[in-house]
């Protein structure tokens, strides 16, 4: 399984969608066209917080050019009092998500939309829209929503008795921390604040939607699960599944965001009642308006410790901002702050709170780097005081094999300890650093941990050998980042064929069987999963084949290098025959070859990431740059080490936006002032230096292959690590988010 | 309003098309010329994925009217291959696993090419700040970087 034979997986091939991707033949989402299509516009909400009483689209449906006008009372409604379910979603408040029912609940919250023969008019005709506002105070940030006399989002929301903002709780304990913290020698509190960040995936939300005569459906989109589409879709406009053909386009990004609709529904409702094909393409502007983002959060973390560094009772309180409808990720932040650690007394509380902004979207990791900057920091600054070197804290306090975790599970194996010994170890972390360069700069260093849960869940693949004896996988899940060339290789290894001869594609909801969302760091696991119980079971109707030809049984029979064998000398004497061979001879000896799996996959074990950085700052302007940086993390088998490398370094250069320039700008108004790639800073190719990955491989024994999840523990620790970089650099500690140059010239001018 | 008669030269060949005056060249090329290669990531200039070349110089195709292509020479993505041979680029892109999602590719090789042809032997630091105008939300631009350098060091080597 792991070992140095290997021919293909832990090989960096190319990868089967490759070619397409460098030339410009791949299609993306928005790439789609069809013979009479139409173009939509949205009409949104220019108010933060607005009661709807009424609107009229008589004129917009006046206008000539205009197809189709939809609004919140073709959507199909789920009432507030009762909840409906699908995945972590709740129908209720996707239905207010797509299009504002009641009240418009941030800047850029649909109301309506239109088709038209062009995108022109379709502006135009929402312009002649009349919406009759009445226009209520607002509230953005999570401070004020949570004040006593704070406007309410939703009146029919109570938390302990009265109207609030606080739309839901998550409570997880071990323990008495109260006496936790009685036998501590040293307790250290501190309160964080972060701002909401966008995923920014470069690739705008887009679809081209089909609803023809007969009522099926046919939707190209680009989304991390093309059956959440069809699920969503069908939940919406009342069209029935088995209707609804989702195709994934190509994804441009989408790091959790794309596991919600936002256009697919209105553009269904808009062919049916146009009868013609739609387009809807949203603005880089919408986007950043409506679409996403992370959560902002206001946590505050307490620790206590022994002298010895031993960790004895930790609590954390966390307040995340859920956006204009509930729903932020709480089990990010209270599930995964505190995991890595063996300690005895703990209790994380989460509180959902919600705001006038965009609904929030998963993002990598959904929650977890909010909590990890609030406890990373803490833990930094108990090791400070203990005079620990914070590698040894963590080391000394790292979860083992057998510890019930908080948030429910008895770990299996638990790999945190390598992580951090890999990072102590490291060079890096050797390296001397001159903390003074220059006058004017100074450098640091900080180290930080993370833990993400991983995930199995739902996967489905078909293997099918061609008649010339070559293979093409189609798999149920969208490939974000690589994952066709893990299944590739994976399919390959066991074939013990060339890797070129497999084609690995991403099959329509009406082609493959359910697979549930690309997220949660679970899609290599699973669809490598699937892909091996599917290839093993091609193997054996390929012995079976080969058994019938030579008049033995199949059991006598191997699989070596691409070629049926007898599995020794009492089986009999035969030249060995090839896939090509037995392809060829496929439907006289029993019929086409291949076969389907579908599983529900367990034996995720989750990930651990810990991370070394080196910063510089210019003490005068407020800039930090990063200079160095480390991130080990255990992935369990690297089936693609080009492409896991590719996760971690992608992560970390995400979190160092989020730690360092990413931040939503609203103003007196709640509305947004940076809905731009310009004055939403991500970070570009010269603010970043090489990201160094360290790949440990110990073997997930659940797994065929070994796979652990990968891609969302690298932007776990980043926030902290940086953080506790700066404060090495200047001697402050910063407990706000982004550390930008007007945040840190503020902060160094304070005492 | 009436359409504007444009004649140009996209990736070595003349091409004629109709647009609104008010046409960006990206809505030109994704439109009626049906090059759908060359991404639309914010239409303000910001991220680079529309990056063409017009007579050699690097632009965001979203900033320039399509109007003001009339006689001249236009490089996209979908030129960059010479039939089935890749150029270095593509094929070192490939090879070193330097793209996840690939919407931002198309565009960041356009800019690599161009910044290849002024300057064969860049620094780290030349490249970083070259591709600067277009982001990548997936890399965080480590494998961009090393495939660029990898291909300026085989071009030199080829040319040799
Ligand atoms: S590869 Fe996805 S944005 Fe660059």
């Amino acid at each position: 399984m792991n070992d140095m034979t290997n021919k293909w997986i832990g090989q960096r091939t190319i990868r089967p969608d490759g070619a397409d991707k460098v030339t410009g033949r791949a299609q993306y989402s928005a790439d789609f066209a069809m013979p009479g299509m139409i173009h939509a516009k949205m009409l949104r909400s220019p108010h933060a917080h607005a009661r709807i009483r009424g609107i009229d689209t008589s004129k917009a449906e006046a206008l000539p050019g205009v197809k189709a006008v939809v609004t919140a009372k073709d959507v199909v409604d789920f009432p507030l009092d009762k909840s409906v379910m699908l995945g972590i979603q709740d129908m209720r408040w996707m239905c207010r998500n797509v299009m504002a029912r009641e009240k418009a609940l941030f800047h850029g919250h649909p109301v309506a939309a239109v088709a038209a023969i062009n995108e022109e008019v379709a502006a135009a005709a929402c312009a002649l829209i009349e919406v009759d506002y009445e226009v209520l105070p607002h509230v953005i940030e999570i401070e004020d929503a949570i004040k006593p006399d704070a406007p309410i989002l939703h009146e029919w929301n109570t938390f302990e008795g009265k109207p609030s903002n606080i739309a839901g709780t998550m409570v997880l304990k071990t323990g008495d921390v109260e006496k936790g913290f009685a036998e501590a020698d040293v307790v250290i509190e501190r309160t964080f604040t972060s701002r909401p960040v966008h995923q920014g995936y470069i690739e705008p939300h887009a679809c081209t939607v089909s609803y023809a005569a007969d009522g099926r459906v046919t939707i190209w989109s680009s989304s991390q699960g093309q059956f959440m589409v069809r699920a969503m879709t069908s939940l919406l406009t009342g069209v029935p599944q088995s209707n609804i053909r989702a195709i994934p386009a190509e994804i441009g990004g989408g790091f959790g965001a794309k596991t919600i609709v936002y256009l697919e529904p209105i553009a269904v409702l808009l062919s049916k009642k146009s009868g013609r094909p739609v387009k809807m393409v949203m603005t880089r502007e919408e986007v950043q308006r409506a679409t996403g983002p992370a959560p902002g959060s206001l946590s505050t973390v307490k620790i206590g410790a022994k002298k010895d560094g031993s960790i004895v009772a930790a609590q954390g309180t966390f307040y995340l901002q859920a956006g204009g409808l509930p729903g932020s990720p709480l089990r990010g932040p209270v599930g995964c702050s505190f995991a890595a650690y063996a300690i005895p007394n703990v209790l994380s509380v989460g509180y959902d709170v919600v705001s006038n902004r965009s609904k929030v979207a998963a993002y990598r990791a959904p929650g977890a780097p909010l909590g990890a900057f609030a406890t990373e920091c803490v833990l930094d600054e108990i090791a400070e005081k203990l005079g620990l070197d914070p590698l040894e804290m963590r080391l000394k306090n790292s979860a083992k094999a057998g510890d019930k975790a908080i948030y429910g599970p008895v770990f299996g194996e638990v790999t945190f300890k390598e992580t951090v010994e890999s990072i102590l170890h490291h060079p890096h972390y050797k390296a001397p650093l001159d903390k003074n360069p220059a006058p004017g700069v100074k450098r640091g260093r900080g180290v930080a941990s993370g833990f993400w849960y991983n995930a199995g869940g739902e996967s489905s693949v078909q293997v099918n050998i061609t008649e010339d004896g070559n293979v093409v996988v189609t798999t149920g899940h969208p490939d974000v980042g690589g994952s066709r060339a893990s299944i590739a290789n994976v399919v390959a290894e066991l074939l013990g064929i060339d890797h070129s001869r497999v084609s690995v594609l991403i099959g329509d909801t009406m082609t493959i069987g359910f697979s549930n969302l690309t997220g949660g760091s679970r899609v290599t696991f699973a669809s490598a999963m699937v892909a091996t119980a599917s290839t093993e079971k091609v193997i054996g109707q390929l012995k079976e084949r080969a058994g019938k030809i030579w008049g033995i049984d199949a059991e006598a029979i191997k699989w070596e290098d691409g070629m049926a064998l007898p599995a020794g000398d009492n089986a009999g004497k035969f030249p060995p025959l090839s896939l090509k061979e037995l392809a060829a001879k496929a439907n006289e000896m029993g019929g086409p070859i291949g076969t389907q799996v579908q599983l529900n996959t367990t034996g995720a074990d989750p990930g651990f990431a810990t991370h070394c950085v080196d910063v510089e700052v210019d003490v005068d302007l407020g800039i930090v740059r990063v200079l160095r940086y480390t991130a080990a993390q255990d992935v369990g088998r690297a089936l693609h080490p080009g492409y896991v490398e590719g996760q971690i370094q992608g992560g970390v250069v995400q979190g160092i936006g989020w730690a360092l320039s990413e931040e939503y700008l609203y103003d007196k108004n709640g509305r947004v002032d940076n809905a731009s790639f310009l004055d939403y800073r991500m970070p570009v190719c010269s603010d970043v230096p090489m990201i160094d990955p360290v790949v440990i491989e110990i073997p997930n024994p659940k797994h065929p292959q070994g796979v652990r999840g990968v891609g969302e523990a690298p932007i776990v620790p980043p926030l902290a690590a940086i953080a506790n970089a700066v404060h090495d650099a200047l001697g402050k500690r910063f407990y706000a988010l982004p550390m930008s140059p007007p945040r840190v010239s503020e902060r160094l001018e304070q005492p | 309003m009436s359409k504007i008669h444009v004649s140009t030269s996209v990736n070595g060949e003349p091409v004629e098309f109709l647009c609104d005056a008010s046409a960006s060249m990206l809505d030109a090329l994704r439109g009626p010329l049906g090059l759908t290669g060359t991404k639309e990531g914010c239409g303000t200039g910001d991220c680079g994925a529309c990056s063409i070349t017009v007579d050699g110089r690097l632009v965001c195709a979203c900033l320039m009217l399509a109007v003001e292509s009339e006689g001249h020479e236009i490089a996209t993505i979908e030129g960059m291959a010479q039939g089935e041979t890749l150029h270095p680029l593509q094929r070192k892109f490939l090879e070193m696993a330097a793209l996840q999602c690939g919407i931002c590719t198309p565009g960041v090789l356009i800019s690599a090419r161009a910044l290849l042809e002024k300057n064969p032997d860049p620094t780290e630091e030349e490249v970083r700040f070259g591709l600067a105008g277009n982001l990548c939300r997936c890399t965080g631009y480590d494998k961009i970087v090393r495939a660029v350098l990898e291909t300026a060091a085989e071009m030199r080597e080829t040319v040799r």
